[in-house]
């Protein structure tokens, strides 16, 4: 005779140290055992669309920042490559290759928090706080440069609001050749380790039929084993420029598709993304990056969808306009709000502990899923 | 089989290997800044409280329109025609009086939109960031440099100037119209 | 032992009564223990913050008193003017009785712990098997703390450490096992006398005299010490086995609704905890108190400097293991629950079997 069970219903609340934020995950347990998931977001919504409608075009770029405040830059670079198109104003080369670094210096940035807390998810405390020591040193050529650490205001749409500062080409590339050991330290450390392998392969597979009909793009998507990357599929700005490697699962440890797959894809981008940072730096033209910034944006009616490719994934910005100095609607596709919708799927049939290596893997940021 | 022991040696190895990294770590100086007792030079384009030099400031209210979240509120009056007010650093003639100049800091976003349509470079952002108050109200900073008292003053200079003016245009009004040439009349047949 | 003797005959000349002698000798020597490990934890927590700061690229706490010794203590102030919150629908006696009975369980160890030879807390002849049998009594405890909490966090880790100390028990004992199969006592101050000598009279490099089986026990006695060190490690909740309070699924796991002293209780144990198992694992196969390269005491001919330096090094090997722990909490990941039993139920525990058998017939033979 089989004992009487019962499913019991958990509640990994808002408040919990490894949900990334104010995540409210309802799980439906049997045993151990998932049987389904239920996030529940919102607890960080601010308006932020509708208040765009609010404020004029440049007003609006520090509220940008502020969306996945992990990957400031990114947000902003959406925002005016999305401006840009609206208008259709050309800019000065070194804007590009300016914007280009940024970006790219912000994902390495990026990806240093998800690796680290993803490590101290599992359980590692010790690569988390690695991984903050050289985000440190990239948060500091950006102090530099723009005043900020975090929130930059520095991509304006039409240009920058400083030129580089005259030491940072120098510290850049300083923080190049520091950064490479660190990558190298950081495999030996957590990458090959047997009991992070065994936590994180096989653990949240996800077939690429079930990604793409998802819309999941990102990481997560390359950990599928599936080419597509933004800057080279669909490039903007200076991206065609340059020489890197898009890294994809391969199933190393597992299954293609794992956990691992994709902390092991971010890992390798980072490593890609110092090799665009270095070429950028080398060929970095002279010119003023103010001179194509408009005195008053006054698009003209119509609606633009730009999108780049943020550390988590596939940013795209809709702007509407009817020729005022703000926009009619402007609507945010946020990579981390579609890529939550793969829990229910990702976490069926694993267990609670599960659960927080898939959504560390996942790797959201609250700012962008409620925005 | 194999399979097991290679298991075994390989979870042996990886925990080797990271313990070896942790315990170079141990050698290695700590990077932590000890705050209070150590005064960490700020870069020089750092963003923090906001200053207005108000001997530079016209009351062009460009700052203000440019903030996102409206935490600069300004209220000027015009000044009377012979008052001379002074020159800003940079040559301008300033015309307005400022009579209300706060900026509630506790709302400021710090994305220094307002320090770059200021047309002297009066508004510009400190490195200033230990600033916390007891008080909420401690926070909206007055940067005017009159009296209430001065401002009382100028306010009424100003209304009475407004007075006399609606006066004469009152005057101009009521007063006969100048007289026209007079119509030629039609001579009734 | 001295220690008792030299109590009760002191006692004893002064009150001329057998029962008062023997029940202050018995409270005196059962208070050393606590105040050793009283003093021990007050230096762990400590030591914890430090290393793992040092570690980290940190400082660790520095405020409290030079280079932060007084933080213990700073936390025990804290923790002792904390509110004692229960809360309404936990279940009042099981909640109360629970840290007791884990601190008990943790503590009552220290009886069969050689600290030198001039005192032991008692000398029983089933000193291991009293030790790992006591060492049990702390899983009722934890079911209690997790089922009174009415949380279902602590449920969950209450559940999960209560399987797992179970399973890891039996890993221990398989190699204590074979200790006794060599050594043919479970007595362990007898077994720490045996080690004596230098260092190579130790259990892990084959045991004391100079056979040829002593040479062959070497590669099995390493396996050994490993397992045990692996299943102690296990016993006591330390990453990688430490899921029971596992900081970033569970928060605090079995022990989240408590709150001061309480708490402390909770904590105290799992320092006292570590040290004991660093303690068997140093007395069982690294000699106990014996120094690896004999006594100074014995070098100058002052007798009663040996038992001071007996108890020197066996706190030195213990705090070295809890060291070794430390390092291994703030280097590796944590596991799973079924990846924990599996480690236990298919490598250590056949592993131990195989190293059991080998053992046995190098004995026999």
């Amino acid at each position: 005779m089989a004992i009487k069970t019962e499913e019991m219903v958990l509640n990994m609340g808002p408040q919990h140290p490894s949900t990334h934020g104010v995540l409210r995950l309802e799980l439906v347990l049997e045993g151990e055992i998932i049987q389904k998931v239920t996030p529940h977001i919102g607890y960080l919504h601010r308006c932020f669309e509708k208040h765009c409608e609010a404020m004029t075009y440049p007003q609006i770029v520090p509220y940008t920042d502020r969306m996945d405040y992990l990957a400031a830059m990114g947000n902003e670079l959406g925002y005016a490559v999305a401006v840009e198109k609206l208008l259709g104003i050309e800019l000065p080369p070194r804007v590009e290759y300016i914007r280009v670094i940024m970006a790219e210096l912000q994902r390495i940035a990026s990806h240093l928090v998800a690796i680290g807390t993803y490590g101290a998810d599992i359980g590692a405390m010790t690569p988390f706080l690695f991984a903050f020591r050289d985000r440190e040193v990239v948060l500091n050529l950006f102090e530099i440069t723009c005043g900020a650490r975090m929130l930059y205001n520095y991509i304006w749409p039409g240009g920058l609001s400083h030129d580089l500062h005259p030491d940072f080409v120098r510290l850049t590339r300083e923080f190049c050749t520091y950064f490479k050991p660190k990558i190298v330290e950081m495999n030996n450390l957590l990458s090959t380790n047997r009991i992070f392998i065994e936590r994180t392969a096989n653990v949240g597979i996800l077939p690429l039929e079930t990604a793409i009909n998802y819309g999941i793009t990102g990481p997560m998507l390359r950990g599928s084993g599936f080419k597509w990357d933004l800057r080279k599929d669909d490039p903007y700005s200076v991206y065609d420029k340059f020489d890197f490697d898009i890294p994809v699962g391969t199933g190393k440890h597992g299954t293609v598709g794992d956990c691992w797959d994709r902390y092991d894809v971010r890992i390798k981008e980072m490593e890609e993304s110092v090799k665009i940072v270095e070429q950028a730096l080398d060929q970095l033209p002279e010119g003023d990056v103010t001179s194509a910034i408009p005195k008053r944006i006054k698009p003209v009616v119509g609606s633009v969808y730009a999108r780049v490719e943020n550390p988590r994934g596939e940013l795209g910005y809709f702007i509407v306009s009817t020729g005022g100095t703000s926009p009619f609607r402007l609507k945010v596709r946020g990579p981390s709000f579609v890529n939550l919708g793969i829990m229910d799927v990702l976490c069926k049939n694993h267990m609670v502990a599960d659960v927080i290596a898939i959504l560390g893997s996942v790797d959201i940021v609250l700012g962008e899923v409620d925005r | 089989m194999k399979e097991y022991f290679q298991n075994v040696w390989y979870g042996l190895f990886t925990v080797f290997v990271g313990m070896k990294v942790t315990f170079k770590h141990l050698f290695v100086p700590s990077v932590t800044i000890q705050y209070p007792d150590v005064n960490i030079k700020l870069p020089e384009r750092e963003r923090n409280r906001l200053y207005v030099n108000m001997d530079d400031c016209i009351g062009c209210d460009q700052c203000s329109r440019a903030c996102p979240v409206s935490c600069i509120s300004i209220e000027t009056v015009k000044s009377i025609p012979g008052e001379d007010l002074g020159k800003t650093s940079n040559g301008k003639k300033k015309a307005l009086w400022v009579t209300k100049f706060d900026i509630d800091i506790a709302k400021c976003c710090f994305c220094q939109l307002c320090v770059f349509p200021c047309p002297t470079e009066c508004i510009y952002m400190t490195d200033v960031f230990e600033y916390s108050e007891y008080e909420r109200n401690s926070l909206v900073y007055n940067f005017v440099t009159l009296s209430p008292a001065e401002i009382a003053q100028k306010k009424s200079n100003f209304a009475k100037l407004e007075a006399e003016k609606a006066a004469q245009k009152a005057a101009a009004a009521a007063a006969p119209p100048p007289v026209k040439p007079a119509a030629k009349t039609e001579d009734k047949p | 032992m001295i220690i008792y003797d030299f109590l009760y005959n002191l006692v004893y000349s002064l009150f001329q009564s057998a029962l008062v002698s023997n029940i202050v000798a018995m409270t005196i020597c059962a208070a050393l223990p606590l105040i050793f490990v009283l003093t021990f934890v007050l230096w762990a927590v400590l030591a914890e913050r430090k290393v793992s700061a040092w570690m980290q690229d940190r400082v660790g706490p520095n405020r409290t008193g030079p280079h932060g010794i007084l933080q213990t203590v700073a936390d025990l102030i804290k923790l002792l003017q904390k509110e004692d919150i229960v809360a309404s629908e936990n279940d009042r006696p099981l909640f109360n009785i629970a840290p007791v009975l884990v601190f008990s369980g943790s503590y009552v160890v220290f009886a069969v712990l050689p600290f030198s030879f001039a005192f032991i807390g008692s000398n029983i002849d089933l000193g291991l098997i009293f030790l790992v049998a006591a060492s049990g009594f702390v899983v009722p405890g934890i079911l209690m703390a997790g089922w009174s909490s009415n949380n279902k966090y602590s449920l969950l880790g209450a559940m999960r450490s209560a399987a797992q100390i179970v399973s890891y028990e039996i890993p221990t004992l398989l190699v204590l096992v074979t200790i006794i199969m060599i050594t043919g006592t479970t007595n362990l101050r007898t077994l720490s006398e045996m080690q004596t000598g230098y260092f190579w009279n130790w259990m892990i490099f084959g045991g004391p005299g100079l056979s040829a089986a002593k040479f062959l026990f070497i590669p099995f006695m390493f396996i050994g010490f490993i397992i045990l060190y692996i299943s102690t490690l296990a016993e006591v909740n330390r990453t990688p086995f430490d899921i029971p309070e596992a900081e970033s699924e569970l928060v605090s796991g079995f022990h989240t609704e408590y709150s001061g002293m309480k708490f402390a209780m909770f904590f105290l144990s799992e320092y006292a905890n570590m040290f004991a198992v660093s303690a068997l694992v140093s007395a069982v196969f690294l000699g106990g108190y014996q120094s690896p390269f004999g006594y100074i005491g014995n070098l100058i001919h002052v007798t009663w400097l040996v038992p001071i330096e007996q108890f020197f090094w066996f706190a030195f090997k213990g705090v070295f293991f809890v060291l070794v722990q430390m390092w291994l909490r703030w280097t590796l990941p944590r596991l799973r629950v079924d990846q924990l039993m599996a480690l236990c139920w298919k490598y250590l525990i056949p592993i131990a079997f195989v190293n059991l058998i080998i053992v046995g017939l190098i004995t026999v033979l």
